[in-house]
């Protein structure tokens, strides 16, 4: 049996997967209803400068608007804003919203995201900050002034940007991280620790190797951290920056299959016309068969893309959902950029540029083939190795690439953090991410 | 057809390059955005709007 092609059309999640999905549809000549449900009051916005230029205060808020209202007006959207979605009906094929109403569909698309997680005890509490919303942004930028202090929890993403950013304003910040070096998992160890380095001469102290227990408090506002092994941190203010988790309790009783995320086929499909792109979305990567989440920004436009195409052409048409993953961070003024996924590697070599330049283009491989590129204020140059990553390349035997580039560890006023003849790997079990 | 760039906004991916390549490039020293044709021919449009659909920083902006 063919379905017949969808006349309604609902996506839950206006941000940037779902607005990806709306409107490749309507590119792609989709002319049916189209329903955008999203439960923040805000039109469409974009996340990655929450932790850049909205914190800095270099822009307001206006300017994360993802697309103009008149070009959301030409979509022709039923939009829903300020509207929680709550369950899921999939025999009806509804979707129930917190004001009571029901929205039909022949095809559903899950694009709720993901939200920060918090530590245990810090709901409610003042001077507590997470980083995901406009709001979480605005609140947490009022704190940032010379001569407060901030403590920063996890040296993810969130929280090596947010340091960036909290320096620039004056604070003084400690960075809290049960890993060894900041963006461990992302990076690995060597890229890492010349991170740590950038950090700590830009005056944050990284407090490395351990956990944050728990939030102290005094008359309901924070006073500091514990840690794990019992020390405390003193702190005006505390940015919890320790992962996403995704949005997914909607669909408890749904019978959406879900686990980290909506667990989805290789073409992004969840079964009974339900799919799911962007944060929340988890499938087999065709290329390395592993079951995948992706938390990254480019990955929610190219999901919603796919899921739009995929919708068009029908569950038993659709195409496998193959892309070369790619990231940036900006930190002070480094540029980061990954292409591919580090997961598992096994091998790094720096191919152009160095670690002491701070300038470099590096090669990440696993089972003998390029796994990922990463680039350091290299972007142009970093973009030209793709196509290894793209088609998997054999790794390139030393011969193949300037011999002056390629060996050994890169001259370094500090001893490499891995001795021997080549880089040390990178991490060997990283998160869904990186 | 009518292409502006923000370059405040772009973060250099060069996803709009990969799409589009005789109508983008990047600077080399920073990775930001250099529009090459802002009116880009007919059989460029479909590459363009690609482009701008899929750049993570949404700096492209496509007028008809
Ligand atoms: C501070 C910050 C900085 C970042 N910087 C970068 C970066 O530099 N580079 C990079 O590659 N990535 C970055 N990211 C990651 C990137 O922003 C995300 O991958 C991207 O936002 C995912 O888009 P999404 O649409 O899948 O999910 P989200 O952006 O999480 O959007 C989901 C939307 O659905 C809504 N929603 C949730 N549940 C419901 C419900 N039940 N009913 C209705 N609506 C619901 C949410 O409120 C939200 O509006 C950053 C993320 C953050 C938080
Ligand atoms: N440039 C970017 O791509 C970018 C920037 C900001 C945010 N984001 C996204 O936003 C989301 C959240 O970012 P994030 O940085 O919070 O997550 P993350 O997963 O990048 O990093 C979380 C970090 O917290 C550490 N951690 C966990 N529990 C801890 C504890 N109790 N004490 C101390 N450290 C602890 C982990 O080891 C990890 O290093 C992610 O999806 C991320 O990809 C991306
Ligand atoms: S895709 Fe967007 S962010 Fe990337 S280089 Fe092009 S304009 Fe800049």
């Amino acid at each position: 049996m063919t379905a017949p092609s969808p006349s309604r059309v609902t996506v839950v999640g206006a941000s940037a997967a779902g607005l990806s999905v709306a409107e490749a549809l309507r590119r792609d000549g989709y002319t049916g209803r189209l329903t955008l449900i999203g439960d923040e009051p805000h039109l469409p916005y974009d996340r990655p400068p929450l932790s850049k230029q909205l914190l800095s205060g270099a822009w307001d808020a206006d300017r994360l608007r993802l697309r103009s209202a008149e070009a959301l007006d030409a979509l022709g959207l039923d939009l829903r804003l300020g509207a929680a979605a709550v369950a899921l009906d999939t025999g009806a094929g509804e979707v129930a919203l917190a004001d009571g109403s029901r929205v039909g569909y022949d095809a559903l698309v899950v694009a709720t995201g993901a939200a920060a997680r918090r530590l245990p005890g810090t709901d409610g509490v003042a001077g507590v900050y997470v980083l995901r919303t406009v709001e979480d942004a605005l609140g947490l930028r009022e704190e940032l002034r010379p001569g407060r202090r901030l403590v920063i929890v996890g040296a993810g993403f969130v929280g090596a940007e947010a340091a960036a950013v909290a320096r620039e304003l004056g604070a003084e910040v400690t960075m809290v991280t049960d890993a060894a070096v900041p963006l461990a998992d992302a990076l690995g160890p060597d890229l890492g620790a010349m991170l740590s380095q950038v950090h700590v001469e830009h005056g944050v102290r990284i407090i490395p190797g351990v956990l944050v227990d728990a939030v102290l408090t005094e008359d309901g506002r924070a006073t500091g951290v514990r840690l794990a092994d019992g020390r405390t941190v003193e702190a005006d203010a505390v940015l919890v920056g320790i992962g996403a988790r995704p949005n997914t309790g909607w669909l408890a009783a749904s019978g959406v299959p879900v686990g980290d995320g909506v667990e989805c086929d290789a073409t992004l499909h969840a079964g009974a016309g339900v799919w799911a792109a962007g944060d929340v979305a988890s499938w087999p990567h065709p290329r390395t068969g592993q079951r995948t989440r992706i938390e990254h920004r480019a990955n929610a436009t190219e999901q919603g893309l796919a899921v739009a195409l995929n919708i068009l052409a029908g569950p038993e048409h659709a195409t496998p959902f193959d892309p070369v993953p790619y990231v940036w961070s900006d930190q002070y003024d480094l540029k980061i950029q990954i292409y591919g996924q580090l997961r598992g590697c096994d091998r790094v070599r720096i191919v152009e540029g160095s670690l002491a330049e701070r300038r470099l283009t590096a090669l990440h491989g696993r089972d003998g083939r390029v796994c990922a590129v990463v680039g350091v204020n290299m972007p142009r140059a970093t973009r030209t190795y793709r196509p290894l990553v793209a088609e998997q390349a054999a790794w390139p035997s030393a011969a193949d690439l300037d011999p002056a580039l390629s060996a050994g560890p890169a001259p370094s006023a500090r001893p490499a953090p891995s001795a021997g003849p080549a880089l040390g790997a990178g991490p060997a079990t990283s998160g869904r991410n990186a | 057809m009518k292409i502006s760039v923000d370059v405040d906004k772009c973060c250099g991916a060069g996803q709009c390059v990969l799409a589009a390549p005789d109508v983008f490039d990047q600077r080399d020293d920073d990775g930001i955005v250099i529009l090459l044709d802002a009116t880009a021919p007919a059989d460029q449009h479909d590459n363009v709007r690609k482009a701008a659909a899929v750049c993570p920083a949404a700096a492209i902006e496509v007028r008809q």
